[in-house]
């Protein structure tokens, strides 16, 4: 055994891509279906927050990601989207990244005619604006002094949904879809912490285990993990989408890295025994 | 000068904000909030500092005919079609059909989503190459990434009903422990640093070509 | 097969193909789409920027409605902003400092509330947790690791003596809950890899080649 475990110290890294490529684009192909997704408690919580919200109610929806997370983070945000508005909850959309803003206008828009909202009145998307925390914290001063305009230039004392609101005080539910900084943890430091705000986040998997203290302490009543999470909310809310279509290739590619850590230490046990020796 | 002035402004802004934070009379709450609308104006500059400083090393290497030139016509070609295309457009730059749009979805996010989606292939050959278990504490590692691996995924609760529950339990208990620690610890790792910053105390950051 | 007939998607799929030929081995096409993400990037920010913060923010309110709600004040920002640029000049170089320096002001005051509130105070409140919840055992047991862990942890980090006897113990107890929380943060990871893969071979099969089927 130990020889060719020993050549395959010297395995060309690009057979692993051509695999990892493979087992990827075979069950997306194929249809092939392992097993259905489960909702986790904190994709549960993240529905929650949305369902106890009375119709009527504004939110802040932060869309801060841009195409390079687009794969998990759009999903979990169009549905978002789609549960806020099938229960005619009035959407003000920022974003903190500079990619952002037509991410988010798009999936405004495609939530918007599905569920016949219009633009200015049950939604609105106000944009980018550089400058990370400070960005929060003067919103929670005055989002009208932030954002003294939407996204395409419209002044905000001119757009209806913008009507009484001045700061987090007319917020009924922060939903921040974050890929990192700035975002999540941003949000609750200079948000939740200083205004009591509630908040759900859905957030890319590489940076999901950080908010598990928050969720936790309860500066989060709901988060959604990657795009497992954002497959778990797709069947929450009975819409499934791109996130749980992913799944199957998801978990196949999963099995093979863990297959390729087994793998891996086999390969490097001739060697370990030689040192020892 | 070139050193005082810097630090007064830093010292009384920071102060500024920091009183602000506590108390709500409209004298202090007014700078307050003038500091951070400027502070929202001046990072906006940034970006074109930062535009501008592309342009100025890239142009030099053209210039110089230095190695990859022809691909610093591209990038400098980028920059300029960029922005001559996004000003002509007017404030309905980004909306959907605009030349500026396309751009944005053909290339920008085209090119953003495949950069990051490379690593998936990195990832893929490092777990074959350098994951070692070699001691309790790289099994340790290594027992919660199968869980975490399988358990958030469909095929765990294929495999096992259980596996679901137990990376739900490790998310929430051990992890949780030691990231709150981590946390914990950052958090005073930065109040002490944004202290020594705001008191003149840190000197590393914007005394750069000073000398000691 | 439904092989899209817009001339932007073809372009997309193109590069998305040239990047990916790095895994092959780095290329002239990789280097030309590296290029253009750069060059392209630097001129997006920079119209984002003026259309979203420059224009709203400063311009309209200074040259439109200068006097009105102490908007004159603005010109301290444009000012600051302008001498950004005075890092190209050797000799004026130092000016740009009284820029950083607003910045270098505003957000440590900023993150020292934010993290103080948010990061350590609302963390030691959720970490009060009861010790002994009549009936069930999970929970009392869960508490119980969740303190233990967290002072384990915060024991490896804050203590800078020796770590030996009982305080190394406890110190490499502290390792292990890391240990695990490292593993959690690697199996994250792969998933989040993973997921920005699926979402572009979607666009390549979906979009382009119109072989998947959403």
């Amino acid at each position: 055994m130990s020889p060719s475990l020993a050549a395959l110290r010297y395995l060309d890294r690009r057979w692993i891509f051509l695999a990892i490529g493979l087992l990827v684009v075979v069950p997306l192909l194929t249809g092939f279906h392992i097993a259905p997704v489960k909702p986790s408690p904190p994709s549960r919580g993240f529905f929650n927050a949305i369902e106890r919200l009375p119709a009527g109610a504004t939110v802040l929806l932060a869309g801060d990601y841009d195409p390079g997370t687009i794969a998990e983070n759009y999903p979990m945000q169009l549905a978002a989207a789609r549960h806020l508005m099938a229960r005619n909850v009035k959407i003000i959309a920022v974003e903190l990244y500079p990619g952002g803003p037509p991410l988010t206008d798009r999936v405004l828009h495609i939530a918007g005619e599905e569920y016949h909202k219009r633009e200015g009145y049950d939604y609105v998307n106000l944009g980018f604006k550089s400058g990370n925390e400070v960005v929060m914290s003067q919103m929670g001063s005055s989002i009208p002094r932030t954002f003294p305009a939407d996204r395409s230039g419209t002044p905000v004392s001119r757009i209806p949904v913008m009507k009484g609101v001045e700061n987090f005080g007319q917020i009924a539910l922060l939903v921040s879809i974050s890929a990192g900084f700035p975002g999540t943890k941003e949000w609750v430091q200079q948000i939740v912490s200083r205004y009591h705000v509630p908040m759900i986040a859905g957030v890319t998997a590489v940076s999901a285990p950080e908010y598990y203290p928050y969720l936790q302490a309860g500066q989060l009543q709901g988060l959604l993990g990657g795009m497992a999470g954002a497959a778990e909310y797709e069947v929450l809310v009975n819409h499934p989408a791109l996130a749980t279509h992913g799944m199957d290739a998801q978990s196949l590619a999963h099995v093979f890295i863990a297959f390729m850590i087994l793998l891996g230490n086999l390969a490097a046990l001739p060697q370990r025994s030689a040192e020892k020796r | 000068m070139k050193r005082e002035i810097p630090r007064l402004i830093s010292m009384a802004a920071g102060i500024f904000v920091l009183i602000g934070f506590f108390v709500p009379h409209p004298a202090i709450r007014t700078t307050y909030d003038d500091l951070q609308q400027w502070v929202i104006i001046v990072v906006a500059f940034t970006y074109v500092l930062g535009m501008a400083n592309i342009m100025r090393i890239n142009l030099k290497q053209i210039g110089a005919r230095s190695k990859d030139w022809p691909y610093k016509v591209a990038l400098v070609a980028g920059v300029v079609i960029t922005m001559a295309v996004g000003f002509s457009e007017g404030t309905k730059y980004l909306d959907d059909g605009t030349r500026f749009s396309w751009i944005y979805n053909t290339f920008y996010s085209a090119m953003s989503a495949t950069m990051f989606s490379l690593l998936a292939f990195f990832i893929a050959s490092a777990a074959f190459r350098a994951f070692r278990v070699r001691t309790v504490e790289a099994l340790l590692l290594a027992v919660a990434a199968f869980i975490l691996m399988l358990g958030r995924v469909p095929i765990g609760n294929a495999i096992h009903p259980v596996l679901p529950q137990a990376a739900e339990w490790l998310m929430n208990i051990p992890q949780n422990a030691a990231k709150r620690g981590i946390l914990m610890g950052a958090a005073l790792g930065v109040m002490a640093t944004g202290f020594r910053i705001i008191l003149g105390i840190e000197r590393t950051y914007g005394s750069e070509g000073e000398g000691t | 097969m439904h092989l899209s007939h817009d001339v932007g998607v073809w372009i997309a799929a193109l590069l998305t193909l040239g990047i990916f030929s790095f895994l092959y081995k780095d290329n002239p096409a990789y280097k030309l789409c590296e290029h253009l993400f750069v060059g392209i990037s630097a001129g997006y920010y920079v119209v984002l920027n003026y259309y979203s913060v420059v224009k709203p923010n400063l311009f309209d309110p200074l040259f439109h409605d200068f006097g009105s709600d102490r908007h004159y004040l603005l010109l301290i920002p444009l000012a600051l902003g302008i001498l950004l640029f005075s890092r190209f000049f050797p000799k004026g170089g130092w000016l740009s400092r009284w820029s950083i320096a607003l910045i270098l002001g505003v957000y440590p005051a900023l993150r020292i509330t934010g993290f103080g509130q948010g990061d350590f105070v609302e963390q030691v409140h959720g970490t009060m947790l009861p010790l002994w919840v009549p009936g069930q055992l999970g929970t009392t047991v869960g508490n119980w690791f969740l303190i233990v862990g967290l002072l384990c942890t915060l024991i490896f980090f804050f203590f800078s003596k020796e770590h030996k006897g009982a305080l190394g113990g406890t110190a490499r107890l502290g390792v292990f809950f890391l240990m695990v929380s490292f593993g959690a943060s690697y199996g994250y990871t792969v998933m989040a890899r993973i997921s920005l893969l699926i979402g572009r071979v979607m666009f390549l099969l979906h979009d382009w080649l119109g072989v998947l089927h959403l």
